[in-house]
């Protein structure tokens, strides 16, 4: 179809340019440079990325842009694609990335070579993930993210970030690595780890049992789902600004993401039959979240809870398995990407000034600092999930999504909403609206350039996309489609079966 | 008619013996100090057999009646173990030189030791199996020892001698009772008749693995690693984790799978309880670890454990998983000991990790390539160590040890746990005073090993390939 290797080049460019910041010199000219190398490289990922959009073409499910190359011999392939689902988060990861470095370029003033080379190889690795289609390329790059967000935490991080980053690294690894036994399991079944050629594999009942609990190890851990969430309060609260955003807007939807891509296609058996304890798990961690995050006195741990929350939509729309609670699901993790992304890129806004994150340091920023003021409000708004914003709609899309399929699921996760509208117009208050009182903010500053440039792009996005979402669901509606199609597909057929042999008897 | 057997697969030994001994003479007539002229011959020795292993005719060769036999697998482990042995040699240079400890013998002993290893993998008969594994261990207790002076690395040399009989002496007694009850010592007589050596044959399998599992130093065989392994001298420390760990599993492999393939079942359940042993306790056990030799000992006891997965799994993807595992293991260590032989100050050589402390700012190459070194220790992607995991589980899945598997996997994040803190002191930590500049030849030892790791994922085809084609001549 494509004459040069696009997918591979928007992964393994930022590679490149980690490799030219490498030979850098170490000192403040190097430190410099190696910024404007990882802006350029980022935004040119980014450019490559846009063309990925306007070559793709939505009216079929097919994966498209394919690459294959053999690899680890056998029936292991290096092989890469993308379809209506990977295509928007990996336009979301290039698209974010600029963002990330400008978002460092003042806060990040310690050994920033090695800072512009773990984000430039993380990016590497989350664009990998979106495009493999092969599992264990997929878990090549799923797991090797570990590696730089580790670093990133630990280097770069709070007080606490020798604990978060161990706990982030070790929780996340040991859910990995039941998925990876499963994987191995389903390459001697189907003989085979070719992504496309096992969504159409039926796998016999036990097995897709023990898998698909292998793979919700990994997934509900990166999601996170309650009860395997505690990791994201703390790495999130140690990351640096910029780390918080890739793990809220990206590492987070690698776990829904994996639900659509394996999960639901690879074990529709066990995933129909399972679906309730997504559901409850789903619940839970909306209401049980939200009212964690009405207690919280640090803001990003604030966020990270009602991320959450936000996710137990996405799991929950996923499961419904119906048009609209997929669509919703994706339409969900898409619009949590950039709204998450800019409420921690606004905490750090005001970090960089005041370099507390207490709650109770501010209020009333409203009489200093108007325009973010502005910011802030749209994204808290677009979190609360207000119509005319990206959050309503996925939160809406999965909820009629469920409404269909359980009533009382539906029922309890709009308690969330409400919830989530109470904590997060309290931080509103807390932090922007009252008198400016406290004399260490009497001087500080608005919104300067850089990050006008940085908040402007997700303002528009978030106001755009929630008032006209047709183009993002337009986009993956033929794979949502085909996805359910096959789901159905594969459910009636083991229907038929069982009846036919149950009629033989 | 008496009839010479064909010395043509036995030349790479040959070339080992007869220049062993011939440096040994020349060392002392030279008199003491050695210089550097004989390791550079020596190095160059088992460069010349390396070359020869790869040049022998292809295909299966036997001499000595079938006792000596050179296949795939050997050809494939030969070279590792060589490359070993070079790579041991060539990190002792700037050490001996500095310490003044600086003594030919050295070479030489390494040299017979190698020569030992070779024996050893191709080995097809138990005597012959015994021969090249005390050949391997004597000069191993010696270069334990090689320090006179320093109670340490006398006591480890000791330890490892007096243990290390007491194995052998398992080892022996076993080989006793399979010959009693197979009647022959050929690894393709035991083969056959195996099926009906009763009970007693199987309690010869068991001293004989006792006596493997001491020498791979696996659990429940594994007390000397960790004292020996501190004690010895750095240096040699780093030959005892890389090239006689090679020649161990060789002769694990060899005689399980080319012995005894008929009650596969007997063995796989020891092999699946040594394995899981060695991964629990290489990975609990090294967690409150202070001291990065003792570190590395436990490690390398985990690292056995995983490597024993594939053997347990008992087929021919099973081998090559542990042929994988071992080649990658190998570059792993060395390049790990490497840095652990540039940890020095004005005050000495430093053991504890918590000197690493900061060494991402004050040696920033250094620190990344250990780095990677470490976490491909840990098996995370995409750095080699994951792909030696990945091939092992592979093979246990295929043949249904899911219990070994998943605690397996789980014994590997644990072990991650320790790595991890290595990483965390270098990267996390502020400085603490700086090393002295790595030496040259370190340099380029644990660039070569992390640059393996670390591109390993690019094109892992040829080594997949040849460790797949070595496992093959098993079967």
């Amino acid at each position: 179809m494509t004459s040069w290797p696009i997918l591979s080049v928007v992964t393994f460019l930022p590679i490149a340019g980690a490799i030219f910041i490498a030979f850098l010199n170490d000192d403040p000219q190097g430190a410099r440079n190696a910024r404007w190398v990882a802006l350029w490289t980022t935004l040119f990922t980014f450019a490559i990325s846009l063309l990925l959009i306007w070559r793709f073409d939505p009216s079929t499910a097919d994966f498209q842009f394919v690459e294959k190359r053999p690899w680890l011999g056998g029936a292991i392939n290096y092989s890469m694609g993308v379809d209506g689902i990977s295509l928007p988060f990996v336009v979301l990861t290039t698209a974010l990335m600029p963002i990330s470095i400008l978002a460092s370029w003042t806060s990040i003033q310690r050994r920033v070579r090695e800072y512009m080379i773990a984000f430039l190889v993380l990016e590497t690795l989350m664009v990998g993930t979106f495009c493999a289609l092969d599992l264990v390329l997929f878990y090549l790059f799923f797991e090797g993210g570990l590696i730089p967000m580790f670093l990133i935490i630990g280097v770069w991080g709070g007080p606490r970030r020798v604990y978060a980053s161990f706990k982030f690294f070790l929780y996340t690894l040991l859910g990995s690595v039941l998925m990876l036994l499963a994987i191995m399991a389903m390459y001697w079944d189907a003989g085979t780890t070719d992504i496309p050629t096992l969504l159409h594999h039926a796998f016999p009942r036990t097995l897709q049992t023990f898998a698909w609990f292998a793979f919700l190890a990994s997934f509900a851990v990166k999601m996170p789902m309650w009860p395997f969430h505690t990791w994201l309060p703390d790495a999130h609260v140690e990351a640096p600004t910029a780390g918080s955003v890739i793990l809220a807007a990206i590492l987070l939807k690698l776990g829904g993401y994996g639900f659509l891509r394996f999960s639901l296609p690879m074990f529709p058996e066990a995933s129909q039959h399972l679906a309730p304890l997504i559901y409850a798990l789903s619940v839970v961690a909306i209401i049980y979240t939200s009212l964690v995050a009405l207690m919280q006195e640090d803001v990003k741990k604030l966020i990270a809870y009602s991320s959450v929350a936000h996710m137990g939509f996405v799991t929950m729309g996923i499961f419904a398995v119906t048009a609209q609670g997929i669509a919703g699901g994706i339409f969900q993790m898409l619009s949590h990407g950039i709204v998450s992304a800019a409420l921690f890129l606004c905490v750090g806004v005001v970090y960089d000034r005041m370099h507390t994150r207490e709650i109770a340091a501010y209020g009333g920023l409203v009489n200093r600092m108007p325009l973010y003021a502005f910011v802030f409000m749209v994204f808290t708004l677009a979190n609360v999930g207000l119509p005319g914003t990206t959050g309503f709609v996925g939160e809406f899309l999965t909820l009629i999504g469920t409404f269909r399929i359980n009533t009382w699921v539906a029922t309890l996760a709009t308690i969330g909403t409400i919830l989530s509208a109470a904590y997060a117009l309290w931080l509103y208050r807390k932090v922007i609206l009252g008198k400016l009182e406290k004399p260490s903010l009497f001087n500080i500053k608005d919104l300067g350039w850089r990050e006008i440039t940085i908040f402007t792009p997700l303002v528009i996005l978030t106001i755009v996309f929630g008032v006209y979402p047709k183009p993002i669901l337009d986009f993956s509606s033929a794979s949502v489609t085909q996805l359910i199609d096959n789901y159905q597909h594969a459910l009636s057929a083991v229907q038929t079966a069982a009846q036919t042999a149950s009629l033989g008897r | 008619m008496y009839q010479l057997p064909t010395l043509v697969p036995l030349l790479p030994e040959i070339v080992l013996g007869i220049g062993a001994m011939a440096l040994l003479m020349l060392g002392v007539f030279r008199g003491e100090p050695g210089g550097r002229a004989i390791d550079v011959i020596a190095i160059i020795l088992l460069a010349i057999a390396g070359a020869i292993v790869i040049g022998l005719p292809p295909g299966k060769l036997t001499t000595f009646g079938g006792s000596f036999v050179v296949d795939d697998f050997a050809r494939f482990l030969k070279v590792l173990a060589l490359l070993g042995s070079a790579a041991a040699i060539v990190m002792s240079l700037d050490y001996a030189q500095r310490e003044r400890q600086q003594r030919f013998e050295y070479s030489v002993l390494i040299l017979l030791s190698t020569l030992g290893m070779l024996m050893l993998i191709s080995a097809a008969d138990l005597i012959a199996l015994y021969l090249g594994l005390e050949l391997m261990s004597l000069p191993l207790y010696v270069v334990a020892a090689s320090y006179r002076d320093s109670l340490r690395a006398t006591e480890a040399g000791l330890k490892y001698f007096v243990l290390g009989a007491l194995s052998s002496g398992m080892l022996l007694y076993g080989a006793s009772l399979v010959y009693g009850f197979t009647g022959t010592v050929a690894f393709t007589g035991i083969a056959q008749t195996a099926g009906q050596g009763g009970t007693g044959l199987i309690f010869g399998i068991v001293f004989l693995f006792a006596g493997f599992c001491f020498k791979v130093s696996a659990v429940p065989f594994h007390m000397w690693t960790p004292d020996v392994y501190e004690g010895a001298p750095t240096p040699v420390t780093a030959f005892f984790a890389a090239a006689p760990k090679v020649a161990g599993i060789a002769m694990f492999v060899r005689v399980a799978v080319g012995a005894f393939p008929s009650i596969a079942t007997e063995w796989q359940q020891i092999l699946v309880f040594v394995s899981i042993a060695s991964m629990a306790l290489g990975s609990f056990a090294a967690i409150g670890q202070r001291n990065i030799k003792r570190l590395m000992a436990y490690s390398s006891i985990g690292h056995m454990g995983f490597a024993l997965i594939g053997l347990a799994a008992g087929t021919s993807e099973g081998v090559q998983g542990v042929l994988v595992y071992v080649a990658i293991y190998v570059t792993m260590t060395l390049g790990v000991f490497a840095v652990i032989l540039s940890m020095r100050r004005t005050t000495g050589m430093v053991e504890t990790t918590d000197q690493l402390a900061g060494l991402a700012r004050t040696h920033p190459a250094t620190a990344f390539f250990m780095a990677m070194l470490l976490f491909s220790m840990a098996g995370i992607p995409p750095l080699a160590g994951f792909f030696a995991k990945f091939y092992v589980f592979l093979a246990a899945i295929k043949a249904g040890l899911y219990v070994l598997s998943v605690i397996g996997v789980v014994a590997s994040v644990v072990g991650a746990y320790y790595y991890l803190a290595i990483i965390k002191a270098m990267y996390f930590d502020e400085p603490a005073e700086a090393f002295f500049a790595m030496p040259y030849e370190l340099r380029v030892v644990l660039g070569v090993c992390g640059l393996f790791n670390i591109l390993f994922c690019v094109y892992p085809g040829p080594l997949v390939g040849v460790a797949s084609a070595a496992a093959h001549s098993l079967f």
